[in-house]
């Protein structure tokens, strides 16, 4: 129903900037589509999504993801696969002269990658020594300590009188959280860092190196995750209780969010090797007794985690931290303070003397 | 094929003597003695006897020991067992818990005894989670040492340990701080096997990889794990050979598996994955088959032989001197008492032979004092 007066001539135009999928409609006046018999006109509403797209292209968006997990279980790898990138340095085992940290460090890369020219700052933060001495006690704390240090600089960034237009989000908008494949149960020290940890940040809780467990075992694992989880009471991405806060979830997301919550957590395997398979060249690990293709869906759930985390719920990790995880650290904050003045650049001392 | 034919042979050498052939017996008849034949005097009175070995497996949960054990026993010891999950475990220490099974094969029997370790490593907090695993292995050279100086030494039970398989998770880079600290816990009171567990998520490189990171990591913290004998000069090439392959393979790469499946035409032990059968007595698969003939089918008895001359004599000695120091402490001797006595006797060494002597004389009616409480506490 449109009429393609200057089709052509806007096809020219934007083949240069813009790849042909995402190219826009065209601008042009045209009858409203069934329904909107109030309008007597074309405004041009709809062409607001138009902008946002190109804005957001124009200044990409970051996101930060936090990989939890004791050493060895494949978080590098599964990072890099995820992205198809060499975000995350993998630490090839430690060298002869570094140790195992002794206390929990907090490592944090970031690197811009780009596709279909959308620009995005991934930040990959990295947590090395989790879980791996023999006294784990409180190691969750450094990486408590960090999460709430981001959300404190944008706190002040947000307070402050003279804003920047565009401030640096570095909160962690979504970790996940590594589960050695035993076969039996939760550790211990899994629950105690979920419990601690479900509460300020996205939580994703990962089956790494699954191609230890058969089919059945997997199954069977994940069902005692998944009940042990719901025994702790620790409530991982997507969170249940989120949803009837956003009144205009439709009934369809939530089936799609029940569907997503039976397969959770995902048991995944990474490699950056590719073989080839029946003629095709596929990511994967080889072994004497055949080939794992990370992403075909009957061998492990890879595909099914990057859909969910990159195609799907991107977006949404990011609102859920800042709508939410973020809101619920400010109103602490502003409770524990009396109300928060807002401070010009020079006198950040002062919020700091308040400890949350 | 070749590798288990080779291993057979050499399980025969070392049960069977060289006897003398009929060929020679006319010649020398005359010189005959026949004390050549005592090994088999020996090996008939033995497999009367029976035989009994005393394993014990530890590691994390979820390592896949008890699958191990099962299969390397064919039996299924952990039938009723059930596995508690988190909230459960939280307040659960290091247990030990034994499982003993009677095994007959051709006439030979064995009494094998698990000694299992539940709770190991899992906690969020797991310093010194060694130590209940050190005192039972103490405690069972205690209870051995009472009853070798006691009276009644006939049927003297021995619980000692043979031998302690240590699972490795193949997930790390290498070994992780509570490894280290385990095996430095333990190598000078068990025979420890460290073993890759889980092997079948490790690409043959990455096993390489591990295990060369392992052993450089056994030799960097000076861990004493449980070496194979050399092999005598007089042996063959092929079996040197085999001997060095299996120094070369350790750590042992293996998996384990409950369950039958159906791999090229046959039945086998192994794991179904929708990509592959991994067969677990396949060599080129993991090295359980490497394990399993070296623990039952060639080392068996030396695990046996080097607990008992080595790591029970240094317990004794140990528990001897402490005694003795204890003694020379009760006593408020002056100069500490040389436990040797010295070589050029003169006035002053003689006395302090004198000394030694009813010191000695003193240990004696203590030990005996010690036997008899035993004696009086059995009945």
């Amino acid at each position: 129903c449109f009429q393609g007066l200057t089709k052509s001539q806007n096809r020219a135009n934007m083949s240069d900037i813009v790849p042909p999928e995402v190219r826009p409609k065209p601008a042009v006046p045209a009858k409203p589509p069934n329904g909107g018999s109030t309008l007597l006109g074309y405004i041009g509403i709809d062409t607001i999504i138009e902008q946002m797209r190109k804005k957001t292209m124009k200044t990409g968006f970051d996101f930060n993801i936090m990989v939890v997990g004791p050493s060895g279980l494949g978080k590098s790898t599964l990072v890099n696969t995820l992205f198809k990138s060499q975000v995350s340095r993998k630490s090839a085992g430690w060298s002869r002269d570094e140790k195992i940290p002794k206390t929990v460090e907090i490592k944090s890369v970031s690197h811009v990658i780009e596709e279909g020219g959308v620009k995005m700052k991934l930040t990959v933060v990295d947590t090395p020594g989790f879980g791996d001495q023999i006294n784990n006690d409180n190691c969750w704390e450094p990486i408590s300590k960090y999460i709430n240090e981001q959300f404190e600089k944008f706190l002040k960034e947000e307070v402050n009188i003279t804003r920047k237009k565009r401030i640096p989000d570095t909160r962690v908008h979504c970790c996940l959280y590594f589960i050695p494949p035993t076969g039996h149960s939760l550790r211990q020290l899994d629950v105690e860092f979920m419990k601690r940890l479900s509460h300020s940040v996205n939580i994703i809780p990962v089956i790494a190196k699954s191609d230890t467990m058969t089919v059945e075992e997997r199954q069977e694992f994940k069902q005692r995750v998944r009940k042990e989880l719901e025994m702790n009471g620790i409530e991982f991405y997507p969170q249940k209780e989120f949803d009837d806060d956003i009144e205009d979830k439709s009934d369809n997301d939530k089936i799609r969010r029940m569907h997503l919550q039976e397969m959770m957590p995902f048991a995944v395997v990474g490699s950056d090797k590719e073989y080839q398979v029946n003629g095709k060249r596929v990511l994967g690990r080889k072994t004497p007794w055949g080939i794992i293709e990370v992403e075909n869906p009957n061998h492990c759930e890879f595909a099914q985690l990057r859909d969910f985390l990159i195609r799907s719920h991107l977006q949404d990790l990011k609102e859920v931290t800042h709508n939410i995880h973020y809101e619920t650290y400010r109103a602490k904050r502003l409770n524990d303070n009396g109300g928060l003045h807002p401070i010009t650049s020079n006198d950040t001392q002062k919020i700091y003397d308040f400890h949350p | 094929m070749d590798a288990i034919m080779l291993q057979e042979k050499l399980v025969e050498r070392l049960l069977c003597p060289r006897v003398r052939t009929a060929r020679q017996k006319c010649n020398v008849e005359k010189q005959y003695v026949g004390f050549a034949t005592l090994p088999n005097q020996v090996h008939r009175k033995s497999v009367k006897k029976g035989f009994d070995f005393t394993l014990m497996v530890a590691g994390e949960s979820g390592m896949g020991k008890s699958t191990l054990v099962n299969s390397l026993f064919l039996t299924d010891l952990y039938k009723d067992r059930k596995l508690l999950n988190a909230e459960e475990r939280i307040n659960q220490t290091v247990e030990i818990i034994k499982h003993t099974v009677d095994i007959e094969e051709k006439g030979v029997k064995l009494k094998l005894t698990i000694v299992d370790t539940p709770g190991f490593g899992d906690a969020v907090n797991n310093n010194e989670c060694w130590k209940p695993i050190t005192d039972y292995i103490d405690q069972q050279f205690e209870q051995y040492f009472r009853d070798e100086s006691g009276l009644n030494r006939k049927n003297i039970q021995d619980n000692r340990v043979h031998c302690c398989l240590y699972f490795i998770p193949p997930f790390g880079h290498g070994l992780r701080p509570v490894d280290v600290e385990f095996m430095k816990a333990l190598h000078e009171k068990v025979n420890i096997i460290p073993l890759i567990a889980k092997a079948d998520c490790l690409t043959p490189n990455e096993i390489k990889k591990l295990k060369d990171r392992i052993r450089e990591e056994i030799d960097k913290f000076g861990i004493k794990v449980y070496q194979f004998p050399e092999c005598d000069s007089d042996e063959d090439e092929e079996f040197k050979q085999l001997d060095r392959e299996l120094k070369e393979c350790t750590p042992f790469a293996v998996i384990g598996s409950n369950t039958v499946v159906e791999a090229r035409g046959q039945r086998v032990r192994g794991r179904l994955y929708p990509w592959g059968i991994v067969e677990v007595e396949n060599q080129s698969h993991c090295d359980f088959v490497k394990l399993r003939n070296m623990l039952i089918r060639s080392h068996m008895h030396d695990l046996k032989d080097v607990t008992c001359d080595v790591h029970y004599e240094n317990y004794r000695a140990q528990c001897i001197q402490e005694m003795t120091s204890k003694l020379a402490q009760d006593n408020r001797m002056e100069s500490p008492i040389p436990i040797l006595p010295l070589s050029t006797p003169d006035a002053d060494t003689e006395k302090l032979i004198k000394m030694k002597d009813e010191e000695l004389k003193r240990m004696q009616e203590m030990l005996n004092k010690m036997q008899q409480q035993m004696h009086d506490k059995d009945q």
